[in-house]
């Protein structure tokens, strides 16, 4: 059985004894029941007590979200409207930039560099009452699925810290699954998101392209890249996404619409509802899932069916290339986007006789191996003599999926699969780059289509290790996906108790 | 097959230096990744065109006001490594740009 | 009539005989905005170091690029001023890396631009093809330091990046100009539509219009397309000129040694008066393009351009043309726009004066300045009482010089300064005069050839003048001393 980190009180962290969930928090903070001052400290206490064995936070923002909890409270106390996530602890991706607070994306190249900006999300979740308390550690410029390419060490996960907590967003996904915080941001380019929300057995979104601004999100692949809430349960991850999605003039690829109303709508539950069954991804196409994990998907198939869904398994061709063409498109663009760490204007630099010099040492020291490899892979799809055979094939297999989703969306409403082929891993097992890479092969459809999915747990390996299930709904499907994954999560907790 | 050569090539463009072990170690690497991607080659993509941008948008503007950002000049020169004057300091650019 | 048909370009270029110049110009002009290109910036010139700076323009990390609307608007005049298609365009990235470019990359345009296919008619009458105009961000300055000469002094550089993110409209030209002459009034031509259009301040001191010339050679009446060398760091319409000479003929020379010339980028030297070899690349610079997936395409509605189109000002040629036609020469009309007094010349010729008349006026007498309040119907007035006689040219230009200082009408200031041409007959008498009182230079004047004619001539012209303070026809004393000639000859 697995082994998770404690408190000193003997208790697992995972059990989030005593804590609220955001929805819960906001309304009790609201009503004048519970003051944010108290819900951060007892996170902060937290914090203190289970980060040291977790290295879930690169930089805790103690003074910060102090302050940010004293202005919520004084709002209350003044009878002015505190907000939608009034004292609703935040822990943000360490990539997403924070005005006056470190912003690292877990790279030497950033470490001590401070934004002179808030990214839209952070103001958002101000606006909103929110308080965040910290920065959470990364896979280096979230290029991982198990935030072992982090520059300043990796986090564990709270369930076994033997284990890996999946990434690129493992410092979110720990910190929620620990009750470090109720909740965190994270961003999602091949399932940075999703996946350690199921290594790490709490829910995770990634939004509809487009839905949430990128604007303060330290760029990796811009056309795949997407912020998104973890949570402890659906609804709190459906008020977070609620509070930060919507039209920003200042991301170009911002969807012009306002934030769809996403929490009105969750306990309709799935009646009518068509789901299929992605077969190449569940074990038909594409080896390497294990037993346990299927075995929870075909349960969580069960209970659909038991809550009135229709369930039929369908196949997506296109799918099973959505691995390959990712790894050309992802790295493509992010050799672009890294471009600008040169040593000149921020970050590392090591001195050299000449410019050109001076910047090939401040990235050669700046850069971790893998970035160092996904930017050589990135320039090599692009480069005069490949860009027809790898980049530009890649984006034309890209139109192939989304024509192909499309097909299916006709004849389902959501589509579901396991959020990662394995359960969380320990330290070390997939040091091959290749085999990492696999890890994401659930998770990186949606990215390249645009589509949301959500990952929601949904029990365990025999081990104790959390499974996630992961939903999959069409562009701006966000409503029903929310409320397929609700009753999952209520049947969920039906299996346990 | 992607080469040693290639790999010191592609990494001399974007400005990282690589040892001969580094190479030695990402070549394999990285041409396993591109093995694995010939399932690319297999699709039959006539006249398919690529996607750029999964949520189709066009004409994004915004109005021609200027904005300034408060003490942007003194932080961003703040956070440079070497400044002169208000200017950002570097060591000698050799040659022109292209 | 295009730059292949002109029969003197040969002759013109200063070539060796049977070498003809390939030419093709890359103009860069920054557009007249008021912020940047892909950031809310101020777009000025000047100002002190790293002021006109925003975290977008600065590339900081997480920053998006937004597309200026007014950039777009005025690239589509640009566009509609070349006579180009304007179409669906997407911004790609061109990376590579450089101090002076905060993103080391530069969001350009590659496969998609916005304007294509259009061509300038020259003033000379030479059309010239555009191959395309379009749209790309400026990058910042660096200023290099120090360097004492010593090698352990290299010195160092100094970047600003004000100038980072300014819009810019890259005009690239088919190599269908053929002489130095040519290229200069092509840049000239550009400059006077973008500036007449609102486009751009075109100043090439300011670096609001930079030129890049590409320059190839071939045996006449060839049409193959040789080797050529891109030059930059041209300043000036003159440098233009002298650079382009310089190449054309290092490359004649270099054919006619046997060798070729290497296709490289190349730097105009203005006081050593040459081209030199820019940085030595084992192989050319790969950009790696591809569409910027920050940015979305740029697809302007027909109805966008058609309003666009409208609100476009006449252009150059269209003022040349409308001179033309009331039957200023050629020559004078691309003067008198050139110099923007074409409004006045054409409403004192609507007014009824002479267009040949007012032409060499605007031409030999008048400048933008202080002409600005000069009133066409007393110009007007003025080039009737010179065709009517009243006035000799030279007491014209008096009038006129006077009439831009004070504004007073022409026949006020006339009879003030007791102008009034002379009487045929007195010029007559006068001349003769002069010719009974000179009779040896006389003699030698009718026994003469064309050319000591000519030196005489000038003598009794001047006398003339002499006897009549300045007041005489110039063009009617000379048609009585011919006249005079005639009978004496005969």
């Amino acid at each position: 059985m697995t082994d998770p980190v404690t408190l000193p009180d003997g208790t697992p962290v995972t059990a989030r004894a005593g804590l609220a969930s955001a929805v819960d928090t906001a309304a009790a903070v609201r009503a004048g029941t519970s003051s944010a001052t108290e819900v951060l400290e007892a996170h902060l206490a937290r914090i203190e007590a289970a980060d040291g064995a977790l290295h879930a936070f690169n930089h805790v923002m103690a003074d910060r979200a102090r302050a940010d909890a004293a202005a919520v409270d004084a709002a209350v106390a003044a009878g002015r409207d505190p907000g939608p996530l009034a004292g609703v602890t935040v822990a943000l991706k360490d990539n997403l930039c924070t005005r006056g607070v470190p912003t690292t994306c877990s790279s030497r190249i950033l470490e001590g560099w401070t934004p002179p900006y808030d990214a839209t999300v952070v103001e958002r979740l101000r606006a909103a009452g929110a308080v965040l308390v910290g920065k959470t550690n990364l896979d280096e410029f979230a290029m991982g699925s198990s935030t072992e390419n982090s520059a300043f060490g990796p986090t564990r996960n709270p369930w076994d810290p033997a284990r890996v907590p999946g990434g690129s967003s493992g410092g979110s996904a720990a910190a929620v699954a620990a009750g470090l915080t109720t909740v965190a941001l994270g961003s999602d380019t091949g399932g940075s998101i999703r996946q350690p929300a199921a290594l790490c057995g709490v829910v995770g979104v990634k939004p509809t392209y487009g839905l949430v601004s990128r604007y303060g999100l330290v760029a990796f692949a811009s056309s795949l890249d997407q912020i998104g809430p973890f949570a402890p349960t659906v609804a709190d991850a459906a008020v977070v996404l609620e509070a930060i999605a919507g039209h920003d003039r200042r991301d170009s690829t911002s969807i012009p619409q306002p934030a769809p109303g996403l929490t009105a709508q969750l306990g309709e539950g799935v009646e009518g509802l068509r789901i299929g069954i992605v077969s190449e991804l569940s074990g038909q196409g594409i080896d390497g899932f294990e037993p346990d994990v299927l075995a929870r998907l075909h349960e969580a198939a069960d209970a659909l069916t038991s809550a009135g869904a229709k369930i039929d398994t369908v196949s997506v061709p296109s799918a099973v290339a959505g691995l390959s063409a990712y790894y050309m498109i992802a790295p493509a663009e992010a050799s672009s986007n890294l471009a600008r760490y040169d040593g000149v204007r921020y970050g590392l630099r090591r001195e050299a006789p000449n410019t050109a010099a001076m910047m090939a040492a401040s990235r050669t020291a700046g850069f971790g191996p893998e970035v160092k490899r996904r930017i050589m892979l990135g320039t090599y799809a692009l480069s005069a003599g490949y860009w027809d055979a790898f980049y530009g094939r890649a984006q034309r297999i890209r139109t192939v999926m989304i024509a192909e989703f499309a097909k299916v969306y006709e004849n389902f409403d959501l589509l579901i699969c396991p959020t990662s082929p394995c359960v969380a891993f320990e330290f070390g097992a997939k040091a091959d780059p290749l085999t990492m890479y696999l890890n994401d092969v659930c998770t990186i459809p949606s990215n390249l289509t645009g589509q949301p999915a959500i990952s929601v747990p949904f029990g365990t390996d025999a081990t104790g290790l959390p499974v996630g299930i992961q939903v999959m709904a069409p562009l701006l499907g966000e409503a029903a996906m929310f409320r397929a994954a609700a009753a999952l999560e209520q049947a969920a907790a039906g299996k346990e108790s | 097959m992607l080469t040693r050569q290639d790999v010191a090539k592609v990494a001399k463009l974007a400005l990282l230096d690589l040892s001969d072990a580094e190479l030695d170690r990402f070549t394999p690497q990285l041409a396993a990744v591109l093995e694995h991607a010939r399932d690319l080659q297999s699709f039959d993509l006539d006249g398919v065109l690529p996607t750029h941008h999964p949520f189709p948008l066009v004409n994004v503007f915004r109005p021609d006001e200027v904005e300034l950002a408060e003490d942007v000049r003194e932080e961003a020169l703040a956070a440079a490594p070497a400044v002169e004057d208000h200017l950002f300091r570097v060591p000698p650019v050799l040659g022109e740009p292209a | 009539m295009t730059a292949t048909d002109t029969p003197d370009t040969a002759t013109d270029t200063g070539l060796p005989a049977g070498w003809e110049m390939v030419i093709g110009l890359e103009v860069h002009a920054e557009l007249a905005t008021a912020t940047k290109m892909f950031s809310p910036a101020p777009n000025r010139f000047g100002g002190d170091p790293n002021t006109n700076v925003h975290p977008v323009c600065l590339g900081l990390p997480g920053t998006l690029p937004v597309v200026n609307a007014k950039a777009i608007e005025l690239a589509i005049r640009i566009g509609l001023a070349l006579n180009c298609t304007v179409q669906r365009c997407v911004f790609a990235r061109k990376n590579y890396f450089y101090p002076d470019m905060p993103k080391d990359y530069q969001i350009s345009q590659y496969e998609e631009a916005l304007n294509v296919d259009g061509h300038l008619e020259l003033p000379s009458g030479a059309v010239i093809g555009i191959e395309r105009a379009h749209l790309e961000e400026d990058t910042g300055k660096s200023t290099h330091m120090g360097a004492s000469g010593r090698i352990h002094d290299a010195g160092y550089s100094l970047v600003d990046y004000n100038r980072a993110g300014v819009p810019l409209i890259e005009i690239v030209s088919r190599p269908d100009l053929r002489t130095p002459d040519q290229a200069r009034e092509y840049v000239d031509e550009l400059r006077s539509i973008l500036v007449t259009i609102g486009a751009s301040d075109g100043k090439m001191e300011e670096g609001s219009l930079r030129v890049d010339a590409n320059v190839s050679v071939r045996p006449v009446g060839s049409t193959e397309l040789r080797t050529r060398c891109e030059i930059k760091n041209v300043n000036s319409l003159r440098s233009l000129g002298r650079a382009i000479l310089y190449e054309a003929r290092r490359h004649v020379s270099l054919y006619e040694a046997g060798e070729r010339p290497i296709q490289e980028t190349r730097h105009w030297d203005e006081e050593a008066g040459r081209t030199r070899s820019g940085r030595s690349k084992e192989e050319a610079e790969d950009y790696r393009y591809f569409p910027d997936p920050d940015l979305v395409p740029v697809d302007p509605s027909p109805e966008w351009v058609d309003e666009i189109r409208a609100a476009l000002p006449p252009l150059p040629s269209q003022r040349r043309a409308a001179l033309v036609e009331r039957g200023a020469p050629t020559a004078g009309a691309a003067i008198a726009v050139g110099r923007d007094l074409d409004g006045l010349a054409l409403a004192a010729i609507e007014a009824g004066a002479d267009a040949e008349r007012v032409i060499t006026h605007v031409a030999n007498n008048l400048a933008i300045e202080g002409a600005e309040h000069l009133s066409p119907a007393h110009f007007a007035d003025l080039i009737r009482m010179e065709t009517a006689g009243e006035l000799t040219a030279t007491q014209a230009k008096q009038v006129l010089a006077d009439m831009v200082a004070t504004g007073r009408p022409p026949a006020d200031i006339a009879a003030e300064k007791g102008f009034q041409a002379m009487d045929s007959n007195e010029l007559e008498t006068l001349v003769n005069g002069i010719v009974d009182a000179n009779p040896d230079e006389w003699a030698r004047f009718c026994a003469g050839d064309d050319k000591s004619r000519g030196k005489l001539q000038g003598f009794f012209t001047g006398q003339v003048m002499k006897a009549t303070k300045g007041q005489a026809d110039g063009k009617a004393v000379n048609a009585l001393l011919m006249a005079r000639l005639a009978r004496d000859t005969a």
